[in-house]
């Protein structure tokens, strides 16, 4: 599975950004998902404790928002609920929809822990 | 290759740091998980365009008949472009053999067992891969229809095959990855005849439903069936896409893995 590449990802990051910060931990780390991100939440949590071990986010805990599956109708301009295998337009029942909320896979903000403040 | 080019790649960094409580600072990212991987897809997709290259990335399940269409394409196409493949079946050297043979260059990706190809696995590839002079490079990814799909590797175009020995409703179970094709095609229609059990037009309605407006073509590239319509296709995108690089721009598969443009 790929959950834990995008961990590995997303701990360089949290490690880059601890860096420019010169913080001396992580306390959360908070992310926003899509159901078509193509990630699934529960992965990357069972992944997290063993991908960010020996780093600078050890011990940090992982908060995942869940993002709505959210279709824009490009024929009749409503926007509409989705489900990951039916992304038509719930108003007209069009194909030409544009998906405005469900494929992210975002970093949303960090927690960090600074020494002697 | 790279020296001319530049490859450290600089993500662009827009972190942000709040007032600290209690020794803890709240940083706000809003950042892409695989920004990362997708600079460097970038940067590849900027190697491409420099070399007039245009790049495939063919997924679908193991044994889908990938590497049999990139034959049955090769054959049909070498006399008038020139192909090269990348493949990643990790374990063994078999694909890139098999293309070989056809007297096309074709370069394993070995990375152990992955489950899927990333753009820097594919950058690492073009070092050992001349792409001057070439018109077409196929990625030919692992077979899996789930990780793939998260990973641009700065190709142009996604390819998603689906055989008709899988059943017609795989589009409905792994949306993400039939979201991501820019063409659908149904192998080893061949086979169509002996299984009364896939029905292209449903495998299509369920590639509808995800809202793409993709092509579903059905071809056999054992029986060299359906395949004219295929090399249209191909044709056409090579087509467009010099008609692109001409004017100064390039091209992007038509659904990115997550929504490029951050609609906060
Ligand atoms: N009947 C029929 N069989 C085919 C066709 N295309 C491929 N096959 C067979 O399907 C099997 C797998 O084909 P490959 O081309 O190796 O499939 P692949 O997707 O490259 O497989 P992996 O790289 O292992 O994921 C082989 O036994 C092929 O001979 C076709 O058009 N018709
Ligand atoms: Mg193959
Ligand atoms: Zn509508
Ligand atoms: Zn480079």
């Amino acid at each position: 599975m790929h959950e834990l590449s995008v961990c590995q990802a997303l701990i360089a990051q949290v490690e880059q950004i601890a860096a420019q910060h010169a913080a001396q931990g992580v306390k959360s780390v908070h992310l926003r998902l899509g159901p078509l991100s193509g990630v699934e939440p529960q992965l990357l949590q069972d992944a997290y404790p063993m991908a960010c071990a020996g780093s600078v986010a050890a011990g940090s805990v992982l908060l995942i928002d869940l993002a709505p599956l959210k279709v824009k109708c490009q024929t009749c301009g409503a926007e509409t609920q989705a489900s990951p295998n039916r992304l038509l337009c719930g108003q007209c029942g069009d194909y030409h929809t544009q998906v405005v909320s469900g494929d992210e896979m975002l970093l949303m903000s960090v927690e960090l822990i600074q020494g002697a403040a | 290759m790279c020296n001319t080019c530049g490859c450290n790649i600089t993500p662009g960094n827009r972190t942000h740091a709040y007032k600290p409580v209690n020794g803890v600072t709240a940083v706000s990212v809003l950042q892409n998980l695989l920004a990362k991987n997708d600079d460097q897809a970038a940067h590849n997709r900027r190697h491409f365009d420099q070399h007039q290259v245009l790049a495939i990335n063919f997924m679908s399940s193991p044994g889908s008949g990938k590497t049999a269409l990139l034959e049955a394409s090769i054959d049909a196409l070498k006399n008038e472009f020139r192909i090269g493949v990348i493949e990643g079946d990790l374990e063994t050297e078999n694909d890139a053999e098999r293309i070989r043979a056809k007297g096309v260059p074709a370069h394993q990706i070995t990375t152990g067992s992955a489950c899927h190809l990333d753009a820097h696995m594919v950058h690492d590839a073009l070092h050992h891969f001349p792409l001057a002079g070439l018109d077409i490079l196929f990625i030919e990814n692992v077979g899996n229809l789930v990780c793939p799909a998260s990973f641009d590797l700065g190709q142009h175009r996604n390819v998603t095959l689906l055989s008709v020995t899988e059943g017609d409703d795989k589009p409905a179970k792994y949306p993400v990855m039939f979201r991501a094709a820019d063409a659908v095609l149904l192998t080893k229609s061949d086979l169509l005849q002996v299984l009364d059990d896939f029905d292209p037009e449903r495998a299509e309605s369920y590639v509808r439903k995800l809202a793409s407006t993709a092509p579903v073509l059905q071809l056999s590239a054992r029986k060299g069936l359906g395949m004219e319509a295929w090399l249209h296709w191909l044709r056409n995108e090579l087509a467009q896409q010099r008609a692109r690089l001409a004017g100064g721009a390039t091209a992007r598969p038509k659904v990115q893995p997550e929504g490029v443009a951050l609609h906060a």
